[in-house]
């Protein structure tokens, strides 16, 4: 039986061990796109609808932060929550916990720069109506985001992406040690280093088919609630 | 403002499900090399370990040089290396308080099975390097700060040649694992230094084989060293102590010596040898 197989034969039995680690890696991931969706959207709303000195320049930064290299950020996060490191203490280096601070750090500056766009876009539109019908700003901003909760979906699966596909970080503050950090991409980056190509490929296949099934339900979810919003 | 709470609440449920049970975490960490963990070896001896003393080993596979600075930062209760002047170092800045050597086994050369350098069997490993630099042939070396790396400039040395001076296009340093080293070679036509044990569990071999061997001087020791407490106090210095007297015990030593692939030993028990 050749690895190809053998990845097909993992799925199709339902692997325990490959079961564990898809489970790891979509906890960690969405774990990571709910913590980052918590700064990032009231983030991206405050700089979409207030005006201070500096503000274009917070806006480029934001929008070059979604390009940051997931390496850089793991060896960051590496170096913060090291024994060594000022949050030593905490003592959650190489655990699922490290890997999630990780990837709220490289979700966070994507789901704030594609809420602050949304939010902004939709605030063009509403403007005036707000003038008109007196809105105090708080309200505002609910019901902006109310209104743009749909393209703000949008925003999480792009995190969620990101997040799901990336190794560079998780495979530092993780360890990629069996059975507690590894996760599809970090396990793909192993059997590539142990030279079986086609269990990696395999495994990458699965990754694929799993990314392309949270989207699926992401849009079933969105097209529910826009028929049940009336739109 | 009740979606913020909402992903609030998912946010911190999330990390919660992905907080280990604290209470019952019997665990320690090690930081290995990626040979001992490419090899299969940590598969093979962890369960019995596990199965005797109910203790958790979560391995990092990283380069020698690496996995000790793993352990100077304390981030690791034990380190499991290979490159026996590193560890001795480990030892004098303080960091550990004593080296328990627990396995050896050797290095090879490999290289295209149609051998263009013509060193297929060369006794003498310093000749057969000698040979592959005169011939310009590719060679590929870790560059990573690894055990292997650090053997394998060891060998440059021993024969006389400055390495960092003499090396050219033919000498393609990648800064990455044993794995990825020999994934080079086979894509590459190219010769590279092996441990046998990620040799033997390498599943890519296309064109590759064994081209050089046997020599003395491509002996390996692996040694094994609890991260010394006194300087960094939450190492869990009990269970850390239990796996590596574990490791050295005569039970430890046939899980090690017992590990075979294809009826090929991979790493020969020798914790008796104090000058080891």
């Amino acid at each position: 039986m050749n690895s190809g197989q053998s990845a097909l034969t993992l799925v199709l039995t339902a692997d325990p061990a490959l079961i564990a680690i898809v489970k790891l890696s979509l906890t960690v991931s969405l774990a990571a796109v709910a913590v980052a969706a918590v700064i990032g959207i009231p983030f991206g709303a405050l700089i979409a609808l207030t005006r201070f000195p500096g503000r274009s320049g917070v806006i480029v930064v934001l929008n070059a932060m979604m390009g940051l290299p997931p390496v850089v950020v793991g060896l960051a996060v590496y170096l913060l929550l090291s024994r060594s490191g000022p949050l030593g203490n905490l003592g959650i280096l190489f655990t699922p916990q490290a890997m999630i601070v990780a990837q709220a750090v490289l979700v966070t500056p994507i789901i704030a720069a594609l809420t602050r766009q949304t939010i902004e876009d939709l605030w063009s539109e509403y403007r005036e109506e707000f003038a008109a019908m007196d809105v105090g700003p708080v309200r505002r901003v609910l019901t902006l985001i109310s209104d743009a909760k749909f393209s703000l979906v949008t925003a999480l699966l792009a995190g969620f992406g990101r997040a799901a596909a990336e190794v560079g970080a998780i495979i530092i503050v993780g360890g990629n040690i069996e059975g507690f950090t590894r996760t599809m991409t970090t396990a793909i980056a192993l059997e590539t280093s142990k030279g079986d190509l086609p269990l990696a490929v395999g495994l990458g296949m699965v990754l694929m088919t799993i990314v392309v099934i949270v989207n699926s339900l992401a849009f079933a979810a969105r097209r529910a609630g826009e028929m049940r919003a009336g739109s | 403002m009740f979606k913020h709470s909402r992903f609030a609440a998912l946010a911190v449920g999330a990390l919660m499900l992905a907080t280990p049970a604290a209470a019952q975490d019997k665990s320690i960490v090690v930081s290995s090399t990626t040979s001992t963990v490419d090899s299969g070896l940590f598969n093979h001896i962890l369960p019995l370990f596990k199965a005797k003393t109910g203790i958790e080993v979560k391995v990092l596979s990283q380069g020698t040089g690496q996995a000790l600075d793993t352990g100077r930062r304390g981030d690791a209760d034990v380190v499991f290396v290979h490159a026996k002047s590193a560890e001795e170092k480990f030892l004098s800045e303080g960091f550990a308080t004593k080296r328990y050597p627990v396995m050896y086994n050797d290095f090879v050369i490999v290289g295209p099975k149609s051998d263009p350098a013509a060193i297929k069997g060369k006794k003498d490993v310093g000749d057969a390097l000698k040979t592959l630099m005169s011939k310009q042939a590719t060679f590929i070396s870790r560059g990573d700060k690894s055990g292997t790396h650090s053997a394998e400039l060891n060998l440059w040395k021993a024969v006389g040649v400055d390495i960092d001076k003499d090396k050219g296009a033919w000498y393609k340093s990648i800064g990455q694992g044993m794995g990825a080293a020999l994934n080079t070679a086979a894509a590459d036509n190219a010769y590279v230094l092996s441990d046998r044990g990620t040799w033997l569990n390498f599943k890519n071999k296309d064109n590759l084989q064994v081209v050089v061997e046997g020599d003395k001087r491509l002996f390996n020791q692996y040694g094994v060293m609890l991260v010394n407490p006194a300087k960094h106090p939450h190492v869990k210095k009990e269970l850390g102590q239990q796996f590596i007297d574990w490791l050295v015990s005569a039970e430890g030593q046939k899980a090690i010596a017992g590990y075979k692939i294809n009826g090929e030993q991979l790493f020969y028990p020798n914790a008796s040898d104090a000058s080891a």
